[in-house]
């Protein structure tokens, strides 16, 4: 073959309107997921921007060391407190109570369909899980007020008709499929070599589950549980309707209060006057919210990608 | 006594000794398998002997992996598995593919390595141990005696007694199989099965692997399955060819090598397999 020639066959593939409809396409389809992406950063950085210039008149009013300090939070009395703290360990004991209840039943479930269900029961029992995660939060948050507190209260001696305990546990259930559906994808990228190998040593299935998939899945299983607990974290409904809206620094759980997302949907609601220090404690507990939220996310997202790396 | 230490004691303590004379250490015998519909065996039978290196070779697809993994049951993980006949292990002819014998028990017994190295996501020496945990071993110095022992058989000692506590993957492909081979000798299996043990190696590591393996002949009895010519004629001492899911020819690796009986044998031997 020429030189000649292959230039010339080279021009005619350059010319084909059929290869030149084929680069205007992965042109725009480039260009189109290349705005979507752009729009999701865009938003993020919108929403930390109004985050932090709506709470910035709050921080210039209120020491930062009061804000971390004070055991009271009251903006709208007319002795004004602004106290993080009683919001903050009412949402670490909301998220708290999830865990306990998501982490073991989440365990179990998930060995359990990956590496105990035929494959028929685990097809049939995924969608179900699921389910559980679309119901409306409104609605399990009116179940937990309406049914379950009731219900605890004959065992639970104590116990408020708005407490932390009933919702967390709500809650639980709540981010259970989710962490259920994560820490199984992990378990099952696993490599079934090294099932193999665990069997081969004489290991039985719960002991190649627990001492081979576990810690061969450690990284997904524990990105699993940091980004649930995040989402209980951020969960609103499920609080602002059974732990009640009131502020309270507590270190007993049947106790009813206010979290973080409580008060915001509670302030919200009002209709406080836009640009007094009232107004601003909405955006300055939503900064520490968007703060907590932020760092579980992120460290459960780098243990992803290690897991993902791992095989 | 504990119930763990109760069923590990015969897999713990030294293996039966054969009496002098007894030279088989398994006997397959009119062995057949199926993979739900499949039937991948057809009245294999050949004897494994005693503390010796017995090869099986064969074309891509022949049953070579299929033959190894019934010693130590490892299909009765995926459902449809089934066999017939026997593999009797010496000198009590238990059969190891008996439905009525456990599988687990039967994997106590029987050590195997595989073709990609796999170690436990674990640490080098947790690896090692892992075997004799789960025989409910617990006693720490009889158990960092064994890790000791079994890594200096696998010839990984040197390389790897200052990182015991290292993970395991942080080692080479070729120290990984090493490491693999140690954890499978640890709990001194009757017999050591190995599925192309070298075939993700480079030659470095293979050589190294290839004279540990004719080491190891010494007190263990190994069944080897390799696609290396070569290699079946340096480190064995028996070979059996198969073919479509039959045994078409066992013998003494030197006559196999040198003066197969069946034709078929001689043109894979010499590369003219059709
Ligand atoms: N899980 C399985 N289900 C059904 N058939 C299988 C399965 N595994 C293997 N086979 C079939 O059984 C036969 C023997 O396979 P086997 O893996 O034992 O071959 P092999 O000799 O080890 O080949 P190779 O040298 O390529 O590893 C093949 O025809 C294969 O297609
Ligand atoms: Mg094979």
């Amino acid at each position: 073959m020429t030189p000649e020639t292959q230039i010339s066959e080279y021009q005619a593939l350059r010319n084909s309107a059929f290869l030149r409809r084929g680069r205007i396409l992965a042109g725009i389809m480039q260009a189109a997921l290349f705005s979507c992406a752009a729009l999701s950063v865009l938003i993020t950085g919108a929403i930390i921007w109004v985050l932090v210039t709506e709470s910035l008149p709050f921080f210039q009013q209120v020491p930062f060391w009061d804000f971390l300090t004070d055991t009271e939070w009251t903006p709208v009395f007319t002795e004004a407190h602004y106290g993080i703290l009683p919001l903050l360990t009412a949402t670490f004991w909301a998220a708290g109570i999830a865990m306990a209840v998501a982490t073991p039943l989440g365990l179990i479930l998930s060995v359990y369909l990956s590496e105990f269900a035929k494959p028929s029961v685990r097809e049939a029992l995924k969608p179900i899980l699921e389910m559980l995660a679309a119901v409306p939060t409104v609605v399990f948050g009116y179940f937990a007020l309406l049914f379950l507190t009731p219900l605890a209260k004959q065992f639970i001696p104590g116990l408020s008709g708005f407490n932390l305990l009933v919702p967390g546990f709500v809650m639980g259930m709540m981010i259970l499929p989710y962490v259920v559906s994560i820490s199984e994808d992990a378990m099952r990228a696993v490599p079934m070599s090294l099932r193999e190998g665990a069997f081969a040593i004489g290991m039985s299935r719960v002991q190649m589950a627990f001492q081979v998939v576990i810690p061969g899945a450690f990284s997904g299983v524990t990105a699993a549980y940091l980004l649930g607990f995040s989402r209980a974290v951020g969960e609103t409904m499920v609080v602002a309707i059974a732990a009640g809206q009131n502020p309270n620094l507590t270190g007993d759980p049947r106790e009813g209060a206010a979290t973080i997302t409580a008060y915001i949907v509670q302030m919200s609601l009002g209709d406080l006057p836009h640009g007094s220090l009232a107004y601003s404690t909405i955006f300055a507990a939503g900064l520490v919210l968007f703060v907590i939220t932020l760092f579980f996310n992120l460290t459960g997202f780098f243990l992803r990608r290690k897991f993902r790396e791992a095989y | 006594m504990n119930e763990a230490l109760h069923i590990a004691s015969p897999a713990v303590t030294t293996p039966t000794p054969l009496s002098p004379e007894a030279t088989i250490r398994a006997r397959v015998s009119n062995l057949d398998f199926w993979y739900s519909k499949f039937q991948a065996l057809h009245s294999v039978s050949m004897p494994i002997h005693n503390n010796k290196v017995t090869a099986i070779i064969g074309p891509s697809g022949c049953g070579k992996s299929t033959l190894l993994r019934c010693f130590n049951r490892i299909h009765d993980l995926y459902p449809g598995a089934r066999y017939e006949g026997a593999i009797e292990l010496m000198p009590d002819g238990l059969n190891l593919v008996s439905r009525s014998v456990d599988p687990i028990l039967v994997r106590l017994m029987v050590g195997m390595v595989f073709q990609k190295p796999n170690p436990f996501p674990k640490s080098i020496f947790e690896n090692v141990a892992s075997g004799l945990y789960v025989r409910g071993l617990r006693n720490r110095s009889e158990v960092e005696g064994r890790v000791e022992k079994a890594l200096k058989q696998a010839a990984i000692w040197d390389e790897v007694q200052d990182r015991l506590k290292k993970p395991a993957y942080e080692l080479s492909g070729g120290q990984q199989q090493r490491l693999c081979i140690a954890r499978a000798l640890a709990p001194e299996p009757k017999l050591l099965l190995l599925d192309e043990p070298t075939s993700a190696l480079d030659p470095i590591a293979t050589a190294k692997i290839e004279s540990l393996i004719a080491d190891l002949a010494h007190d263990v009895t190994v069944v080897i399955v390799t696609h290396n010519m070569g290699q079946a004629a340096r480190i064995s001492d028996q070979t059996a060819f198969m073919h479509m899911g039959k045994l078409i020819e066992f013998g003494e690796t030197e006559q196999i090598f040198t003066n197969p009986t069946v034709d078929q044998t001689r043109d894979y031997i010499t590369g003219r397999f059709g």
